[in-house]
């Protein structure tokens, strides 16, 4: 599988800065765990926030300030304070999953267990919980099925998990990002032969284009 | 200073006085950091020591190979930072880094200089082009207005953490 479409440069700083709405996040940490190369790249962004770090003017410390942190190390219980001999995935319940673990937080399952939610034309998706006025869709999308034609108001970040789907610009297969903005048209369709399931967040609702899939909107919370 | 190697003192021998030099070094940097994103002096106090018990707490996860000790602790800030702000941010996967079962000197050392060269890069860019990189990593601007071109040379550590990336997959592998 080789990855050929990722988050921009801005998506991995803005994420290194803890920045990025959570629903972004998603996506963004989501492909980090399955692309070296964008983990590379976030690390790095991480390294230039240490050198801020490093590089800023320190404030003022009341004095006892020392004594006091070791006291709150005192007073945590030492069971907290030893190093485990296995480090652990926090929160992540050790299930058999196909999904990353930022996104098995997220849907709590594995994608065969997922309770799907028809949205119309064979389409079914399920909402994910986040905050900061992102959010977040798990999608499920027929083989050979086209999605349809659609504007952006904001940003959209779609991160393929399994099957492919393509649009006039390009084709996107597992692991692949593909951003869509402002002014940025299309009609994405689920490549033959195998269902798409896909990771998408928008920050702004979609803009269809045709008037059957307008009057479907408020039902499809797209 | 060899911050790292007095990291990893915190880590092996639960060492006080690295610890307290450590302490000097970074909780004024940490408290700044705080206060510039907004937080009151007294919560950015409480904050800080919070920050330099987890790095205690934590020391054992910190990599050499992979990162500078302010690498590590900005990363430990920040999680506190969007912790107060009741925010989430998702983390990639965890890979089982975990101390190598014998750390490789020559790699923390190069990671060291890399880390090292950056912050004296950052120290001699223009003042307005510092300050755009500063704000960002302060949370001054909203995450679409950010700018990733930096001016920086960041290819160099990417490509040492990459290489450190591809050791431990073949570790794993």
């Amino acid at each position: 599988m080789t990855i050929s479409h990722h988050p921009a440069n801005t998506h991995l700083m803005a994420h290194a800065a803890g920045l990025l709405p959570e629903a972004f996040g998603l996506i963004v940490a989501t492909h980090v765990s399955m692309c070296d190369e964008c983990r590379a790249q976030l690390c790095s962004f991480e390294a230039l926030g240490g050198a801020v770090l490093d590089g800023c003017t320190g404030a003022d410390m009341p004095s006892g300030s020392l004594e006091a942190t070791l006291a709150r190390i005192d007073a945590q219980p030492e069971a907290d304070n030893q190093a485990p001999t296995v480090r652990s995935t926090k929160d992540v319940p050790p299930l058999q999953s196909d999904l990353p673990a930022p996104l098995r937080n997220y849907v709590g399952c594995d994608l065969e267990s997922v309770q799907w939610r028809p949205v119309g034309m064979g389409v079914r998706q399920v909402v994910l919980p986040t905050g900061d006025g992102a959010t977040v869709r798990l999608l499920h999308i027929p083989a050979g099925q086209v999605v349809p034609e659609h504007g952006h108001n904001g940003l959209e970040m779609t991160l393929v998990l399994r099957g492919a789907f393509r649009d006039h610009a390009d084709c996107f297969g597992p692991g692949d990002v593909e951003i869509a903005t402002e002014g940025f048209d299309h009609a994405p369709m689920a490549d033959p032969g195998q269902d798409c399931i896909c990771l998408a967040a928008t920050d702004a609702p979609l803009r269809f284009n045709g008037l059957l899939p307008r009057l479907a909107q408020p039902f499809l919370q797209f | 200073m060899d911050w790292a190697a007095l990291l990893v003192r915190v880590s092996d021998d639960r060492d006080r006085t690295a610890f307290a030099r450590l302490f000097r070094h970074f909780a004024p940097r940490v408290k700044a950091f705080l206060m510039k994103t907004g937080t009151p002096e007294a919560q950015a106090e409480e904050c800080t020591q919070d920050v330099m018990a987890t790095l205690w707490r934590k020391a054992h996860l910190y990599d050499p190979t992979r990162a500078s000790a302010a690498t590590w602790i900005f990363t430990i800030a920040r999680n506190r930072r969007i912790d107060l702000a009741r925010r989430t941010r998702p983390d990639p996967e965890d890979l089982p880094w975990g101390p190598e079962p014998e750390l490789d000197q020559a790699e923390a050392l190069i990671m060291q200089q890399e880390s090292a060269r950056l912050v004296s890069a950052l120290s001699e860019l223009p003042a307005a082009q510092r300050a755009l990189i500063e704000r960002a990593f302060y949370g001054e601007v909203s995450h679409s207005e950010i700018a990733a071109e930096t001016g920086l040379p960041l290819g160099t550590i990417k490509s040492r953490i990459r290489l450190a990336l591809d050791r431990l997959r073949r570790r794993l592998s």
